[in-house]
């Protein structure tokens, strides 16, 4: 240690600490840039997710308010009941195509009877103005109440998705020249309609409710069918990937043993939670093509339904809801465990009756969120045939709820997205926003869970 | 009869179980439950669960099985000179199975009679469309079989849950040890449940590796791997490379890559470094809600919003590189946001990780923070972080939804990033949600692009974990 | 080494480095440091001793105003380097930090080679004009931390991979290269065995020559071996302050009494 007699370089002896230096002056820029980049970037994620809670709040409001037209129609009984006895049976007999026309008969009649001038001289040119849908409503209610025949009635009908859409400002005068399915003499009547109040915007229940309609019929399309669609798959989720998930964590953090068996099955669910979601989706549909529906029993069983998506989207799922149930038992000290066999109790005992029950809210907090993971995927629902099938019906029965084809709430929006009318853009913006009202309870409940039950040991 | 009659049967046998169980146990006892070994219940248990696991076991099995062996044996009946008029023999048998199921749909609505089907005549008149006589023999056969192994399934589960039934509840007395053999049971299941993940995996890899082999039969593997033209036509005559694909995906994938690690690698050293508390209980939930948002949503926002809002700039009317709203760049950007939370948890985490003692002896020195996070954090903390970028990247490699609605579906090697082109997962959506027969190359190819991705993004995350755990293990 | 061989070094009228004056230190509401005054002298070494909890670690970490990266910590009364409060509204931590050095308790090498380590201080404050003025530095600082001999030929090896002893001392030798004036050592041997814990030891005692140094440490006889000037804390308080050899002999308190004698700590 002798080697000590040089002197370290001391060019700050005299300096006063009261004065930085240039040197300090330009590091502590250089501190003040790198500081800066960091919220920046903090900023820019924030903005982005500004813009794209804007651009889903901002497209998809609309899709909860709908144009309605007030048409008073005269039910002619020389079209509706010819004989005249007034009979259900008969009058089912007439079409849809029979009511059309006394629809825009109605309507023209009342434009006439307001005295607004149109051009539209033709009752079958305001065709365009009303929606497909309508001369159904009109039907249901004959056959249900086959007295107003002979009646002039005032029907709430829908206005047909062009209409809706001049009134939201999605349809435009100056772009409508090639569009055949409204003119501009139409939107004139339009906005005499809305002036008279025979066209008012309401809020949509149908859409929150309905069921997904055919391309050209946007404005009669609704989440509701796809929504029971999601619900049963999440059911078929939730009772298997819950006790499964449960089971094998137990079994993974009380009673296996340090060997090569657990080590391949922890490998194997590590792994398992970063393979992508398409690729479950393949094997759900390798396992479908392989065993199809005949063997379960259940004739005529498609890809589509909610029961297989289900299976599916709990092979996805388990890994997540395995790796925050060893979380939540790995979080129970040990002296419980140690409580409970010293006075006697077998192992499983003292798992069953003491560490799963304080676990629970742990667990419960994880299947949640496994669960919104679930509720929003959609990779695999394309794979196994949940598009391309318009759910036009809700399912009837418990059992149809899981086997009948249907579609899910996120596969419902990505058919929206891929139809050609915007109509059904708005549709899709509104899809997500009641997705993402789902979620947000869903995660809402979660935290709310792990607040209420947080136990510090 | 149907399986899910099977299923209740032996349940209401195991309930039925549980019950007597518990009564003769306690009969044996006078009724004194003090005196027996486990508690009375554990006896029910263990009645009811020794009558229901086997009978499931074996109700499970046999679905599986029963398509198999029935498949073989009509596979082994059908004449080779039949197959011909069929390219082969699994175009063959898929055309087997369904008119096997129409039969089957005809014969269940009352529109057809057995006896219809006599000719392949009267057959395809039946069902309304063309049958030849190999395949409705093929498919007759078929239908026999199958319903012979119902028969037997019918007849063999209950039989067996009834077996058990009467076994146990005949060994039940005071001094068994019900608990322990229940709680052996209830091991057994906790074991099974733990290996539905390696199922899991085996049954991705088999129907991956199968249907892959399958698609080399009537593909040749050279021209998939090097090919680089993607031209499916369900006529025939498909080039199907994966080059182009590739291309797509990793390009795609950079893009998001490059605007995510940045965003959140700055993001995460803020706040895990400068942001004083309550910024960060704000901002760190509200960047993760990013997370949260599921994909599909993303791929509305590229389609809808980040695609025409690029256009605007690099569209026809400006720039003019911009063919269409979907592009690489549209997807990439989008992919990106996605991607922020995902590396700026990652790699908060990691920098958490690295021990202040670290820090403490760099301002020790007189550092500043920045300096300190460039020079030793960052350092210290890089395989980690290294770890994160490549998880991110499995994630892209992986990600649909924003591809399928934000990318394109032309497939084309490019540099332009503002051309539309498209990814592994893009086509794998839109070659098996087509109307192709699942035995046509055109499907199957879905089967190999699935394979590549798997081994693609296998191959990143163990190396990843593989270097955050040996990084964590470092500093514990 | 089991005697209290106090050391018959004369203490010189030296030049007073640093004075503090009413020093309060709040960890949120914990008053920590209560109204604390310690001059420390120039190329002397001060032991701060005390038991655990005593405040003598944190008394330690005023003097470089480490205790800045706490966000909870406060610190209140007036601490002068050279006739310069530091704890003014003008001093930049940062310059006051490459005055006023620091050792830790455990060795803390960053994750670079040895030479990086050494040169980390020189290079962000800027000491070398050019490579060989670096070299230079870093060798200085290896000499002076007498582990120039073991490292000259592996210099771009891992710093983490040097054994404890070799570690303290590297961290030592990357303090020493920025030249400061004084040298903080939070219990730099308590990771230690003894062998390297003497061989620090020397070291402290060489680097008296130049520096300031204070030291925090659990050993009443390392205290004992390399300090002049001892000073005794006990619950927040400076209970005892004065030469080594008077307070290991003559202890005016008796609670610094008890504690050397055993009953307490």
């Amino acid at each position: 240690m002798t080697d000590a007699s040089a002197t370290p370089a001391q060019p700050s002896r005299s300096r006063s600490l009261h004065q930085t230096d240039a040197n300090t002056k330009r590091r502590n820029a250089k501190e003040g840039r790198f500081k800066a980049l960091g919220l920046g970037a903090i900023g820019l994620g924030l903005v982005f997710l500004v813009i794209l809670m804007f651009s889903i709040i901002s497209n998809g409001a609309g899709a909860f308010q709908q144009t309605f037209l007030q048409v008073p129609v005269y039910l002619d009984p020389a079209k509706l009941d010819k004989n005249g006895n007034r009979d259900p049976a008969e009058i089912a007999k007439v079409s849809t195509f029979g009511y059309a026309p006394l629809l825009q008969q109605g309507l023209l009649q009342a434009i006439t009877d307001k005295g607004i001038s149109t051009d539209l001289a033709k009752a079958s040119e305001l065709k365009n103005l009303i929606s497909a849908s309508a001369p159904n409503v009109v039907r249901q209610q004959v056959i249900a109440n086959p007295d107003l025949i002979g009646q002039t009635v005032t029907f709430e009908v829908l206005a047909s998705s062009r209409v809706d859409g001049y009134l939201k400002g999605r349809v435009k005068r100056d772009q409508i020249a090639l569009d055949k399915n409204i003119s501009v003499a139409q939107l004139d009547l339009t906005d005499a309609l809305v002036k008279e109040g025979m066209a008012v915007k309401k809020f949509n229940w149908d859409f929150i409710t309905g069921s997904d309609a055919s391309e050209s019929r946007a404005e009669q399309a609704g989440i509701g069918t796809s929504m029971i669609g999601s619900f049963f798959m999440m059911l078929v989720v939730l009772f298997l990937s819950l006790p499964i998930g449960v089971a094998a964590s137990i079994y993974l953090e009380e009673f296996a043993p340090q060997n090569k068996f657990t080590d391949l099955i922890e490998v194997n669910i590590s792994n398992l939670a970063a393979v992508p979601s398409i690729v479950f989706g393949i094997l759900g549909l390798a396992l479908f093509i392989q065993f199809g529906g005949g063997t379960l029993g259940i004739s005529g069983l498609k890809a589509s339904a909610p029961l297989v998506g289900g299976l599916v989207l709990t092979l996805m799922t388990l890994p997540t809801i395995i790796i925050s149930t060893r979380a939540a038992l790995k979080a129970v000290p040990p002296s419980i465990r140690d409580a409970a066999l010293g006075v006697g109790a077998s192992k499983m005992q003292s798992i069953f009756h003491h560490v799963l029950p304080l676990a629970m809210p742990g667990i419960l907090t994880g299947t949640i969120l496994g669960l919104a993971q679930a509720l929003g995927e959609t990779a695999p629902l394309l794979l196994i045939g949940m598009i391309g099938y318009i759910a036009t019906n809700p399912p009837d029965g418990l059992i149809s709820g899981f086997v009948d084809p249907n579609s899910a709430m996120p596969a419902q929006i990505y058919e929206w997205a891929k139809r050609a009318d915007p109509a059904y853009y708005e549709r899709a913006w509104g899809g997500i926003i009641i997705l993402l009202i789902f979620l947000l309870s869903m995660n809402i409940i979660a935290i709310l869970l792990r607040r209420k039950f947080e136990r510090r040991w | 009869m149907p399986a899910i009659w099977l299923l209740v049967i032996v349940l209401v046998l195991a309930v039925a179980g549980y019950v007597l169980g518990r009564a003769r146990v306690m009969r044996s006892a006078s009724g004194d439950s003090r005196i027996l070994h486990s508690l009375p219940r554990y006896y029910g248990i263990y009645v009811a669960m020794m009558t229901l696991v086997p009978a499931l076991l074996l109700l499970g099995i046999w679905l599986v099985a029963q398509p198999m062996l029935v498949n073989l044996a009509t596979r082994a009946e059908i004449p080779s000179a039949a197959v011909e008029n069929h390219i082969n023999l699994s175009l063959m048998m898929s055309e087997v199975h369904s008119t096997a199921a129409d039969i089957t749909t005809a014969v269940n609505a009352g529109t057809l009679d057995e006896g219809d089907l006599g000719t392949p005549d009267r057959a395809s008149q039946a069902l309304g469309r063309d049958i030849d006589a190999a395949t409705l023999d093929a498919a007759k056969h078929y239908r026999s079989l199958d319903r012979i192994g119902d028969m037997a399934r019918s007849v063999i589960v209950p039989l067996l849950a009834l077996l058990f039934f009467f076994y146990t509840l005949s060994r039940i007395h005071k001094d068994m040890r019900a608990r322990n053999v229940v709680e052996q049971g209830i091991k057994v299941l906790l074991v099974s449940a733990a290996s539905i993940a390696i199922l899991t995996t085996l049954g991705i890899v088999l129907s991956l590796v199968f249907n892959t082999i399958e698609f080399f039969r009537l593909y040749p593997a050279r021209d998939f791997f090097f090919g680089t033209t993607w031209a499916p036509s369900f006529g025939g005559g498909s080039q199907l490379g994966i080059l182009p694909l590739l291309w797509g995906t990793l390009y795609i994938s950079l893009i998001a890559l490059i605007v995510a690690v940045p965003i959140g690698l700055f993001a995460a050293v803020y706040l895990s470094e400068y942001a004083s508390k309550p910024v960060r209980a704000v901002a760190k939930p509200l960047l993760e809600v990013l997370a949260g948002i599921p994909t599909i949503v993303y791929g509305l926002f590229a389609l809808l919003t980040v695609g025409p809002a690029l256009q605007t700039v690099f569209g026809r009317d400006a720039l003019d590189i911009m063919p269409a709203a979907s592009s690489v760049m549209t997807a990439g950007l989008v992919m990106g946001i996605m991607l922020i939370p995902f590396v700026s948890s990652l790699s908060d985490d990691i920098i958490n990780a690295v021990p202040q003692a670290m820090r403490d002896g760099s301002y020790g020195l007189g550092a500043t923070k920045s300096e300190t996070i460039k020079q030793v954090v960052f350092p210290a903390a890089l395989p980690g972080i290294m770890g994160a970028i490549l998880l991110a990247a499995s994630r892209a490699i992986g990600e649909t939804m924003i591809v399928v609605l934000g990318a394109g579906a032309a497939a084309r090697l490019d540099v332009n990033p503002f051309e539309a082109m498209t990814t592994v997962t893009a086509k794998i959506v839109s070659q098996l949600t087509g109307d192709a027969d699942f035995a046509s190359p055109e499907a199957l190819v879905a089967f190999s692009l699935g394979m590549t991705l798997f081994v693609m993004t296998l191959a990143l995350n163990i190396v990843a974990l593989y270097i955050v755990r040996k990084y964590r293990e470092q500093y514990e | 080494m089991n005697d209290m061989r106090l050391t018959e070094r004369k203490v010189d009228a030296k030049e007073l480095k640093i004075q503090a004056r009413n020093v309060q230190v709040y960890y949120g509401e914990t008053h920590a440091i209560k109204d604390v005054n310690v001059d420390i002298l120039d190329n002397t070494v001060t032991a701060f001793i005390g038991p655990s909890g005593c405040g003598k670690s944190t008394f330690l970490r005023t003097l470089n105003r480490m205790n800045d990266t706490i966000d909870i910590c406060r610190v209140k009364g007036e601490i002068m380097l050279d006739g310069e409060d530091i704890y003014d509204r003008r001093v930049d931590p940062v310059q006051l930090r490459a005055k006023v050095g620091m050792v830790f308790q455990k060795p803390n090498p960053f994750p670079k080679s040895i030479y990086d380590n050494v040169a980390y201080g020189p290079r962000i404050h800027g000491l070398a004009r050019n490579k060989t003025d670096l070299d230079e530095i870093v060798e200085r600082a290896l000499r002076g931390a007498a582990l120039w001999n073991e490292v000259k030929d592996r210099l771009h090896a891992p710093g983490t991979g040097l054994s404890g002893g070799q570690q303290q001392r590297l961290c030592i030798a990357r303090a020493v290269a920025t030249g400061p004036e004084v040298l903080l050592m939070d219990e730099p041997c308590s990771a230690l065995d003894p062998i390297a814990t003497s061989q620090v030891e020397e070291l402290i005692d060489e680097l008296r020559e130049k520096f300031s140094v204070v030291i925090v440490t659990h050993s009443m006889q390392q205290a004992a071996r390399v300090s002049q000037r001892t000073a005794f804390f006990h619950l927040g308080n400076l209970v005892e302050y004065g030469e080594t050899g008077q307070i290991f002999t003559n202890p005016e308190d008796p609670r610094t009494e008890s504690y050397i004698t055993g009953r307490i700590g």
